[in-house]
């Protein structure tokens, strides 16, 4: 049970391809590292296995998860979690409403959803804060709130597009640790692409270079 | 949901067509109703043949180009002096009233403010020992300057905002800072980097300003010359005319007034390719002007058009302040600055028809900016990002009214329509849609897609994204696209006249009609009434998000 | 006794023998005219006309479930254009306008196109309160005789208001402005030519300068245009340069008139109505020593009327309007100083004590003129004659 891509090619819509042919197996509980210079398609890769590319861009060959083909799903229903370098948390809701908008639907009534938020906010450190305007947290507190998010949507694999990119040198072993203790925790298949060497280091994993 | 653009775009652009095609019938003789069926050139041969029709087209376009090349020219600099200092969603609030207010209106209050009766003479009468009026013609003067001031209220805060919103799309303090340290001034680095760098955005707005400034009718009406008057002004004399074999001529009319706003927009762009070509070797020339004082010249000229902005915004709220004091006066003869004796008269003997006014005007105005609201937001989620044929939209924007409102009156009684609310509501659609799609495109547009994915990487699909991220999100240009919705229904006059038939009486048919009347109080109530519904739909605008979103700073922030 | 009851009984019905079947007709009109919405396409620049409108449907809506709504038009031409409109798209039936306030060039316009319903006038109960003698003001609309197409309701008399403080010595004729205007340059103007008031200020100047009159009561021909014209241009040519403003710029109509003689820009303004002076000193819109004034020859007068228009989708309801308007009630209350101040087109001589009672009752003030200051009337030139003189003037004077 893994991502697999295979023979994936991207075509942009002047017809050059940026993605040639790339095959992979991300197996559970590991990181693997997409590196390469900027422009070179590493966004639009992880835009193609989330399902958000860009009209006019074209796919072809095949990406699995768990089995399933997810190539003719919609993004909403590949589960599937992507962090981006900012946050992204929802400007207009609470931390605890943003966590509350990932959590698994599954987990039904008002109060044994409740209790899984809070549960995840204190996993993050972020205990009391639910009621917080995500906008007055740090950017450390933010970043793990993202995460959280992501986690309680229970997505089966996680894409990370460059999630360390600005945080300070301080902050950025912590959250590195964050992240990738908790995918490993729960067993997701985890593609990072990023263009800094050290984030590969920190992930331990495979590191593929596209050139 | 693809089709949505494409459907809409039609809906938009068959009636300004039929409507020219059945205005031009007319204009080329055709008009069975007076038993004319063959096609000739005759009512064009009249329409030449007319008095004062040459002074009126060069009214036009004197009045309408130099108010919206002056108008340009100080809402840059007035944005360019302000810089720093005023952030678009502040800018907004401050120029809300100028924007919300309907022209009609405006143009009442500033008639009482121009005239050798008016406040202004008022208060100099005490220093010019004035005890009748000066002679002074200072409203409908012969060269339409006092219409060309009025518009020029209108239209600086207008393009002000369009400025900042496109300001907002470009890297506005590095440029600034990296032209600075290249040694050129504040204006010549406006002038040379920021007003290219802008320009695409600003190209449409400012050809709707054009279009409008050359072929308005309602200002025109009551501040412009009245012999000869303004073409716009000319052509409605000509359709209503008691001789009705006029209806030809005023067609003819019509085409030429079309036509007019079309040579001014050819004009516009040829000026812009011209400049194209011709920038790129003035900037290579590197000319920095006179050693030590760097742009002297060109920050001259920008700060006086923005004292003569500050000036033209200050007469703009004295005016609306006019149509107040006058609703409640009783008598206000000259030189007193404030009535001589007060009454609630105009507002208690008028109530039963303002009342119905008021009901009419904020039903239209509400079920056309609703429904154009959600029309946009179909449009934009179905619309690519970029559409090529986009600009259609603004296209019964870039037609003058009076080209295709008669034909298309025609048109809506052939296809059985009634003149109604329904025939006024469509109508009006024509404008309030177009001003609304494009309110509320740039800030749809600058939602970080991020977010979006990000919401889908959740397990949200397309509808509760739609409802639990991006609108939210919106709410506060949601709220002020629909503001501008019911801004631009309740200021519309010339669609409500013709396709309602006069039955649908709204604020200002009414306000415009009773403007030729003889009581300038109830002229007042009428125009205040009108100023002040889409004010509090603005109000609205601006309070709901914010006691909404009170606890989210990324979202609040209309009282910081 | 019981003979005289027979004999009153009998007189009774032999009057009545004639009226009945008109009763019967008039009620089937009434049956059908109930809870009908009559729009009333009607000039909207004078509030208190506005205002008595508003009274004329609650009184109709009232005794016979027939509402008014006013169209406010800027320009009567509106509604014959609408009309046209209308019939140009083949709608040939339920037409938006339902009845016009018209007269004169409107309503030539609209006979000769075979644009009006009726003839209906005679059929209205009310009529009876109407002298409709073929030479009857109430008969003859601009010359044109009415033929039953169009109801009186309400009489115009041309006038001049003066303020008696600034301007005590208005002029007493028509050349005399002339002079008038030259000792006191800029103060006074008219109404532009393309509004009626305007074109009857200058058909006021033609009747009093013409060689001869009575050729303006013919329709006009470019011979008979010519020689009748001569004079009042010079006249104007020697009035123009003293206007306000050299008369470069003129007034929309006389309600922008009548508030420049408010603000003082102007002394001298004109009316269609002779009570409006007064009314408009009580409502604070002229200064209290505003007075009317007329010149020694008399003038101008006409009746306005309405007209239903062939397509009109509320005739019923237009014409039991129509016939309200002419009731002694409506003429009275119209005649109300505190009202509208319009003078009755109703025949004095037909109506009776109780009716002639609610005339007699109305109140007076001191800016009112009594009817017997106006001096004469004096007829309207043929309709011809004012649209040659509005296209005269434009190409002579329009820059």
């Amino acid at each position: 049970m893994s991502l697999i891509l295979e023979h994936v090619t991207i075509t942009r819509p002047d017809g050059a391809k940026l993605i040639r042919g790339l095959t992979l197996n991300v197996a559970p509980g590991s990181v693997t590292t997409v590196m390469g210079p900027s422009g070179i398609g590493k966004s639009t890769l992880l835009d193609a296995i989330a399902g958000s590319l860009a009209p006019g861009f074209a796919l072809s060959g095949r990406i699995t998860l768990n089995g399933r083909d997810l190539t003719a799903l919609p993004p909403e229903r590949r589960r599937i979690g992507l962090m981006f370098q900012d946050a992204l948390l929802f400007p207009h809701l609470s931390l605890a409403g943003n966590l509350a908008f990932g959590l698994d639907p599954r987990i039904r009534g008002r109060a044994a959803r409740a209790q899984a938020v809070d549960e995840a906010l204190a996993e993050a450190g972020l205990a009391g804060l639910g009621l917080r305007d995500p906008a007055t947290l740090s950017g450390g507190q933010r970043a793990r709130a993202a995460l959280m998010r992501t986690l309680l949507a229970a997505p089966e694999a996680l894409l990370l597009d460059e999630p360390f990119g600005k945080l300070d040198m301080s902050l950025r072993d912590e959250i590195q640790r964050f992240v990738f203790d908790h995918a490993a925790a729960r067993g997701v298949p985890v593609l990072l692409v990023s263009h800094d060497p050290q984030d590969a280091a920190a992930a331990g994993g495979p590191v593929v270079a596209l050139a | 949901m693809r089709a949505v653009p494409a459907l809409l775009l039609a809906a938009l652009v068959a009636p300004v067509v039929l409507g020219l095609w059945q205005t031009g019938r007319a204009a080329f003789g055709i008009m069975p109703a007076l038993g004319r069926e063959t096609p000739s050139l005759e009512p064009w041969r009249q329409l030449f043949a007319l008095p004062g029709l040459g002074g009126s087209i060069r009214l036009s376009l004197v009045s309408g180009l130099g108010a919206a090349i002056l108008s340009l020219l100080i809402a840059l600099a007035l944005v360019q002096a302000l810089q720093g200092r005023l952030s678009a969603a502040r800018a907004a609030r401050w120029l809300a009233p100028f924007l919300a207010v309907p022209h009609a209106a405006l143009a009442i209050g500033m008639a009482f403010l121009l005239a050798p009766s008016g406040w202004i003479a008022r208060a100099l009468a005490p220093l010019m020992d004035w005890t009748r009026p000066p002679g002074a013609a200072s409203v409908n003067d012969p060269w339409g300057m006092a219409l060309m001031l009025g518009l020029m209220v209108k239209e600086i805060p207008f393009l002000m905002l369009v400025i900042l919103a496109a300001l907002g799309q470009v890297p506005l303090a590095r440029i600034m800072a990296m032209g600075r340290a290249l040694g050129y001034g504040p204006g010549a680095v406006w002038l040379r980097l920021v007003l290219p760098a802008i320009w695409p955005m600003l190209r449409l707005p400012f050809w709707v300003v054009l279009v409008y400034s050359v072929s308005n009718v309602d200002m025109a009406i009551i501040l412009g010359p009245a012999n000869p008057p303004v073409l716009g002004v000319a052509v409605t004399r000509w359709f209503v005319s008691p001789d009705l074999a006029m209806i030809l001529p005023a067609s003819a009319g019509a085409i030429l007034q079309a036509g007019l706003a079309g040579a001014v927009i050819a004009a516009a762009w040829g000026a812009e390719r011209l400049a194209a070509r011709l920038g790129p070797a003035w900037l290579a020339r590197g000319g920095r002007g006179p050693a030590g004082a760097p742009g002297w010249m060109a920050g001259a000229v920008l700060r006086l058009a923005a004292m003569a902005g500050l000036v033209l915004m200050a007469a703009g709220l004295l005016a609306m302040a006019a149509l107040a004091i006058w609703s409640l006066a009783f008598r206000w003869p000259f030189p007193l600055i404030l009535p001589e004796a007060w009454s609630l008269n105009a507002w208690s003997m008028t109530a039963p028809g303002w009342r119905r006014a008021l009901m009419t005007s904020v039903l239209l105005a509400g079920t056309t900016a609703s429904l154009s609201l959600a029309l946009a937001v179909a449009w934009l989620q179905a619309a690519p990002a970029r559409m090529r044929a986009e600009w259609l939209i603004l296209l019964p924007l870039l037609v003058p009214q009076i080209g295709f409102l008669h034909g298309l009156n025609v048109v809506f009684l052939r296809a059985g329509l009634q003149a109604d609310l329904l025939a006024v509501g469509m109508g009006q659609m024509l404008f309030v849609f177009p001003y609304v799609l494009l309110s509320l495109s740039g800030p749809w547009r600058a939602v970080d897609p991020r977010l979006m994915r990000t919401a889908a990487a959740l397990g949200a699909g397309p509808w509760r994204r739609l409802v639990a991220v991006r609108l939210p999100v919106l709410l506060r240009p949601l709220l002020t696209a629909w503001a501008i919705g019911i801004a631009v229904s309740v200021a519309q006059y010339l669609p409500t006249l013709y396709l309602g038939a006069g039955r649908v009486a709204t604020l200002t048919t009414e306000a415009v009609t009773l403007a030729s009347g003889s009581d300038r109080r109830v002229s007042g109530v009428y125009a205040s009434l009108q100023a002040l519904v889409p004010l509090l739909a603005y109000a609205c605008a601006f309070v709901i998000p914010a006691w909404w979103h009170r606890d989210r700073r990324a979202l609040a922030g209309a009282f910081r | 006794m019981i003979s005289a009851r027979l004999l009153a009984l009998a007189l009774g019905l032999s009057l009545a023998a004639p009226i009945h079947a008109q009763t019967k007709d008039w009620q089937a009109v009434l049956d059908e005219a109930r809870g009908q919405n009559v729009f009333w396409h009607a000039w909207g620049g004078d509030a208190r006309t506005n205002a008595f409108i508003e009274w004329v449907s609650a009184q109709t809506s009232q005794r016979y479930g027939v509402t008014v709504t006013q169209v406010k038009l800027s320009d009567t031409a509106e509604a014959v254009t609408r009309v046209l409109s209308e019939k140009a798209a083949g709608r040939d039936e339920g037409g938006a306008v339902d009845l016009i306030w018209i007269n004169g060039p409107n309503f030539l316009a609209m006979k000769e196109q075979g644009l009006l319903h009726g003839p209906f006038v005679a059929d209205l109960p009310n009529a009876r309160y109407l002298d409709l003698s073929p030479e009857a003001p109430a008969s003859v609309d601009f010359t044109v005789p009415v033929e039953g197409m169009e109801s009186p309701w309400r009489l115009a008399r041309f006038v001049f208001v003066h303020d008696s403080e600034r301007a005590p010595e208005p002029p007493r004729s028509m050349a005399e402005f002339v002079t008038w205007a030259e000792a006191n340059p800029g103060r006074m103007t008219h109404p532009a030519v393309s509004n009626f008031m305007g074109a009857t200020f200058l058909k006021q100047a033609l009747v009093e300068l013409a060689p001869d009159p009575a050729m303006l009561q013919e329709p006009a021909t470019p011979e008979t245009f010519e020689t009748a014209t001569a004079p009042l241009w010079e006249w104007y040519d020697a009035l123009r340069p003293n206007l306000w403003r050299e008369g470069r710029t003129l007034p929309e109509n006389q309600g922008v008139q009548q508030q420049l003689l408010n603000d003082g820009e102007i002394d001298i303004a004109m009316s269609f109505d002779p009570a409006s002076t007064a009314a408009a000193i009580a409502e604070g819109l002229l200064p209290d020593t505003a007075r009317v004034f007329v010149t020694e020859g008399g003038m101008i007068g006409n009746v306005s009327f309405v007209a239903i228009p062939y397509n009109a989708a509320n005739k019923a309801g237009a014409k039991v309007v129509a016939d309200f308007l002419i009731s002694p009630e409506a003429q009275a209350h119209m005649q109300d100083i505190t009202v509208l101040g319009s003078f009755s087109v109703l025949d004095p001589a037909r109506l009776d004590a109780e009716a002639q009672a609610l005339f007699d009752a109305l109140p007076t003030a001191e800016a009112l003129p009594r009817l017997e200051d106006l001096g004469p009337t004096l007829l309207e030139p043929h309709a011809s004659w004012m649209t040659l003189l509005t296209e005269e003037w434009s190409r002579r004077y329009t820059q």
